[in-house]
This record gives structure tokens, sequence and C-alpha cells, in this order.
């Protein structure tokens, strides 16, 4: 229900964004032909925009009060329950697999391309997913691997000629090994300082890869990465489009299920423990260092991974695919999707990359959307769009 | 380890000053430039390393839009100063205009986004918070750039050469020295509200004890947004005094400047005002030092390992208490 009072006060709240985004929204200067514009349509729109933003803003914030007092108990997101659900869980899981089998077949080889950068993402994902989904660790230089992953299989190739599925472990360990010292350091601190901390490492990789031209040839980058092989034989250009979507896609399957069997393991339970309260879980005798970093480290294994998958697949690098803007759309995977929630972050993935793909007349509001989304989904729904689900372990009473 | 921590910290500075006391005797004058012009840059992450460090004081949480409120008076002072400049209106008039409108700007904007993306999550984890801080970051950054351009604009100077300046031009230009002048008169006046208003007092209070200082009748909530306002001026007269200096502005100007003021704070001792001005100076100066006698770039790289270097050594910074975790 919508009172008076609410409609007046959003009339307000619309009045006041009209002011605050004047100077930006309808003014605009060219200081070069000195001419200056006024677009007062920009004008009305905001008020429209602000005034239902308000209303919904304040009945969503409303909804989440009322939400909070009622007892929640069970709080199982559909999907899951779905999933949970026998007889509807192998039909499912088949439809999925068969359409990931014949997707390259059916659709052209564009969308086949887009399918793998999305599912590089789910990979990337899930790998930060650990990091910060699990451990609670705000990693914001998570790019910082990636790129380490990409340059491993563009610099051991080019100099000694090494392939995809030789590359492939020594990246991951790589990646392991970065991710160890990297983490060693900055682990220590406190979660809002490892956040700059990280952010900082992944310009200082970024920097470094842009300046130091005797390595990667410095913003020109290194092309003509081979794409995989298949015991030897090199597929054309087509169809090893369709075979990086096969490795792609066993991957993402590889990864998925060492992420679902850590996230049952001693660790993984130590992780979620150490994200809900460090101070309890010292107390309970977990070594809240080692298995910190050890979740660092696993992370920044999966994004080696990743990079050496998109490294083989554009068949060029260079310092700018790995902005901060990368590291900020895979940790908008995550939120978004549901920390902590593989099937969260997968839904995430798909929905986040494929979508701007597609819509490729919106593609330029996408960081706008993104940084939107992150302030909605903390603001009204912290856990994301899929929650993840805790193990519950139940107590059976004893019949006598 | 605290001992071995300060006997490191000497080693490094008689090394550094050993190396540094002969280039400074082969060249002096080139010398005090870099000091000079690392004064400005410090000046600069003083006026923004204030705001990140007094919301951090009260709320607890790093503020990444503070960035963006930064770029946001610079752009108003540019298209205020351009429009009422092809309106053919008096250039002092402007020069007034265009800082009250910039501070006014930035001061609604860290208001509107602190009761937007913070204050329904004051009771959340600070991931959370964290997390939302830098969504609306990544938002005005894309709003700006939708509303008007991508491209760099060009930013005349809104200070003019002064006349009776002429004589020390070439060591220190005029808009350097304004920039140094301004700053220390903002810091006295910030100083003078923090210590003898009532405002201050309440805001003091409120950083030691959020629940305790409502207790004592205390509008905490108009504190914060108090906090806020304060932080996101000293802003924008530094977004509009560098853009003066640099000549141009982009909507992505906030980013890098936000991240060093940040590591300015936190160098000082997050949460301390004094902190905050000493550690921009010490990050501003040695930078320039950095960059005028070592590799210009990887000027940034500097600034992120002197970050990791405190963070792991000195966490709580130079003038920081510690603080243990109570359960």
């Amino acid at each position: 229900m919508v009172t008076k009072k609410e409609i007046k006060q959003s009339f307000f709240i619309a009045l006041w964004f009209m002011v605050l985004t004047f100077p930006l929204m309808v003014i605009k200067v060219n200081t070069i032909k000195n001419i200056v514009v006024f677009r007062w349509t920009n004008l009305i729109w905001v008020g429209i925009v602000g005034f239902l933003a308000s209303l919904i803003w304040n009945y969503f914030l409303r909804m989440k009060d009322e939400k909070k007092k009622a007892d929640t108990k069970d709080n199982i997101p559909i999907v899951h329950r779905l999933l949970q659900n026998e007889k509807f869980r192998i039909p499912f899981l088949a439809a999925i697999g068969i359409f990931a089998l014949v997707y390259p077949f059916v659709f052209p080889m564009y969308h086949t391309s887009i399918m793998i950068s999305a599912l590089v993402y789910v990979m990337l994902g899930l790998g930060l997913n650990i990091v910060v989904g699990l451990a609670g660790l705000l990693d914001l230089g998570y790019v910082a691997f990636y790129a380490v992953g990409a340059y491993a299989y563009a610099l051991l190739n080019l100099h000694f000629g090494i392939s995809f599925w030789v590359v492939l472990p020594i990246a991951a360990l790589l990646g392991t090994i970065f991710g160890t010292l990297l983490g060693y350091p900055v682990l220590r601190l406190r979660g809002d300082y490892l956040a700059i901390v990280t952010l900082g490492f992944g310009e200082i990789i970024r920097i470094v890869l842009e300046n130091w031209d005797e390595l990667g040839n410095g913003p020109r980058g290194i092309g003509n990465i081979p794409s995989p092989s298949f015991f030897g034989h090199q597929f054309n250009q087509h169809n090893s489009v369709i075979y990086i979507y096969f490795i792609v896609i066993a991957l993402v399957l590889l990864t998925i299920f060492f992420v679902n069997r850590l996230e049952n393991s001693r660790i993984g339970r130590a992780w979620i423990a150490l994200r809900d309260d460090e101070i309890a879980c010292q107390a309970m005798g977990i070594d809240k260092f080692k298995t910190k970093l050890t979740a660092f480290a696993l992370g920044a294994t999966w994004a080696a991974l990743g990079g050496v998958v998109f490294a083989a697949k554009t068949s060029f690098i260079n310092p700018m695919s790995f902005t901060i803007w990368e590291s900020i759309t895979i940790l908008c995977v995550v939120v978004i999707g549901g920390m902590g929630s593989a099937i969260g972050v997968i839904a995430g993935a798909l929905v986040l990359i494929l979508l701007p793909e597609y819509l490729r007349a919106v593609a330029e509001y996408r960081m706008l959307v993104f940084g939107a989304l992150q302030v909605v989904v903390m603001v009204f729904k912290p856990e994301g769009l899929i929650q993840g689900v805790r193990k519950i372990y139940k107590f059976k009473k004893v019949e006598e | 380890m605290r001992k071995l921590n300060i006997l490191l910290g000497v080693a490094i500075a008689g090394i550094a000053g050993f190396f540094g006391i002969k280039e400074i005797i082969a060249d002096p004058v080139y010398f005090l430039e870099l000091v000079l012009g690392g004064l400005t840059r410090g000046s600069i992450y003083a006026l923004i390393a204030l705001g990140y460090t007094m919301v951090y004081g009260i709320i607890q949480l790093i503020n990444f839009a503070h960035g963006e409120i930064y770029m946001i008076g610079a752009m108003t002072a540019l298209i205020v100063a351009s429009v009422l400049g092809l309106w053919g209106w008096n250039s002092g008039v402007i020069v007034f205009l265009a800082f009250a409108f910039a501070i006014l700007y930035s001061c609604a904007y860290g208001f509107t986004v602190e009761k937007i993306a913070y204050k329904p999550l004051r009771n959340a984890p600070r991931l959370s918070a964290l997390i939302s801080a830098i969504g609306m970051s990544l938002f005005l950054q894309n709003y700006v750039m939708l509303a008007q351009t991508p491209e760099f604009m060009p930013f005349e100077s809104l200070i003019p050469d002064f006349q009776f300046w002429e004589p020390f031009a070439h060591i220190i230009t005029a808009v350097e020295m304004s920039i140094i002048v301004t700053t220390v008169i903002v810091m006295i006046l910030l100083g003078m509200l923090i210590k003898f208003t009532k405002i201050g007092k309440a805001m003091r209070a409120t950083a030691q004890d959020k629940v305790m200082a409502s207790l004592v009748g205390i509008n905490v909530n108009r504190v914060i947004s108090t906090t806020f306002v304060v932080g996101s001026a000293t802003a924008a007269i530094g977004g509009v005094l560098i853009a003066c200096h640099v000549g141009q502005v982009n909507f992505f100007i906030g980013f890098l400047a936000g991240i060093k003021a940040f590591i300015a704070a936190v160098l000082g001792g997050i949460g301390s005002v004094p902190g905050a001005v000493l550690g921009s100076l010490v990050l501003g100066i040695s930078e320039s030092m950095f960059t005028g006698y070592f590799w210009s770039e990887y000027e940034d790289v500097f600034a992120f390992t002197i970050l990791v270097i405190i963070l792991i050594f000195r966490p709580s910074g130079i003038l920081g208490k510690d603080e243990t975790s109570k359960v």
C-alpha cells in the first residue's frame, strides 16, 4: 500500500535528485567549440525515474523490515529445493548436459565464442567464491592471478614452445605460488585493508606488465598464441573454437566438483566458520592464518587456469585485458549471484556476461548497472540472487 | 618485534639518507622543486584523505565512493566555470561561484550517497557495506561518463598567475602556492570545527562510542551525515584545486586520487585527523622524490608498495593507536 505521505516524500526526493543531477545531466559544455547545450528532457527523465525509484525503494525497505520481524526458518531458495528433489534432479541435470553438448553444433560460432567467455567467468567466479564467498576475504586484485595464467601460457609457448596441456598444470602451480606469495604478507590484515592491498597488487602487476617491455612487449602484448591441440592434431579455426568450448566445459565441471568437495571438507567448513566469527574460530583451534592462506592460494589457482584458457581462446593478450574492471566484474558475478553459493555464482556469471553481449545497445550502461546492482543487492538481498545453503545436521529422536 | 621494526626503519632511512645527501648536494634547486612539488601533491592528498579518515573514524567504513565525490566537485566547477565564462561574467565572480557550486554539489552527493548506500547497512557485516561502497563508486563514475563524456575535458585554471608571485614563479607556480595556502587554511578551520564547536564534540563522541553518544542525547545519524558533508566539502576543494593545477578533468580522476589519499590516511593512522595530514605530506613528498630520482613510470607501484610495507610493519599507521579486537 502506498500512502499519501509516501507519495509526497517521493515527490520531494525526485525534486532533490533533479537538483542534484542538474549540472551533470542537463548542461553539456563543449569547451573546444564553446557551445553550451541544455538537455532539458534529461531533467524530466531524472524526475520520473527518481520518483518511481524512491517509491519502490521505500516499499522494499518496508518489506525487508517486516520480513525481519516475521520468523523465517525455512528460507531455502527454490532452486535448491528443486535440486534436492530426486525426481526433478536427474532430468534437470540431463537437460543441462544435453544442451551443453549440442550447443556449439546448433548455434553459430559467434555464440559459442561468447559462451566460452561466459564459462571462463564461471570458473573465475567459482574461484573467487572460495576467497570472497566462503572465506570472507574481499579480494579486489583477483585479476592479477588471471594475468599470471594468461602470461604464463603466452610466454612459455613463445620461448619454449610448451603446449597448452603442459602449461595448464604449470600455470595452476604458478597461480598457487603467486597466491601464497602475495597472501603471505597481506593476510594478516583486517578485511577492509585487505581489499585495498589486493587492489594495489592487481594494479602493480598490470603496471609492471605495461612497462616491462622485455617480458611481454609492454602494452603491445603478445599475439599468435596457438589454440590447444588434440593429441598433436591441430584443428582449423572453426573446430578449434568448438574444441576450446568443450575444454572449458570440462574445466568448469572439474571446478564445480572440486569446489563442492572443498566446501564440505574440513577446510571448507573452517573457511565458513572463519568468515562468520574469527575469534570463536581461533578459540576452536583453527589456524586462522593458514586457513586463509589456503583459500587465497586455491582461489588464485582457478584464476590462473582461467587465464590460460583465455589466452588460448583470444590468441592475443595485452595488459589492457587485466584492469581493475575485470576484477570488479568477477566480484559482481560472485556478489550478485550469491556469495558462497556455487549455483548462484554460475547463474550470476551466465546472466551478467551473456546479457550485455546480447544487449549490445545497452552495453555501455553495463558498468553503471553493475554498480547500482551491487548497492541494491547489498541493501535488500545481501545473500545474493540464489542463496547458499548451509549444511544442517539434524538429530533424529530415538523412538522407544 | 617492535624494536626490530624500529631498527629496520632506521636502517632503511639511513641508507636512503646517505644516497639522498649525495644527490641533494649535486643539484639543490632540483631537490627544492621536488620537495615543493611533493608538498603540493601532499596537500591535495590531505584534502581528500580527511574525508576517508573522518568517515572511517565514525563508522569504520572505507568510503570507496569518496574519490568520486572529489571528481564530481572538479566536474561541477568545470561546468559552472565554462558556462559562466561563455556568458561573459566577471572572472572573480566565476572563481567564487565555481568553488561554491563545487562544494555545494559535492556535499549534496556525499550526503545522498550515505543515505542510499550506507545507512541501510549500518548494522550489516562490514564486507556488505564495503561492497556497497564499491558499487556506488562504480555507479558514480559511469554516471558521470555517460552524462558527460569519457574524454578528458580541458580545465582552464581558475587561479590567475598573481603579479606579486612573479619572482618566485620559477621554483613554485602561483597555482601550487595557492594549493598549499588553501590547504593550510582548510586544515586550521577543520581543526577548529572538530576541537571547539558543538558538532565537533559530537563527532568525537560518536567516533568513540556510538551507543554511548546516542545515550547522552547526540543524534548519531545527523552526526554521520555531517561527517560525510564536511569530508565531501574538503574533497571538493581538493578536486577544484588539482583540476586547476593539472588542467584537465575526466570521470576517472577520482579513482586513483581516492586510492592514494586512502593510502595516505592509512599511512598516518586511519581515524586520526592529524595523522591523515601527516601521512599525506609524507606520501606526497616521498612519491615526488621517487619519481624525480628513480623511475617515473612506476609512480603508482611505489604508493602501493608503501601501503603494503606500512600495513605489514605498522598496521595502525604513524599516529594511530594499536587496537586489539575484543569479543
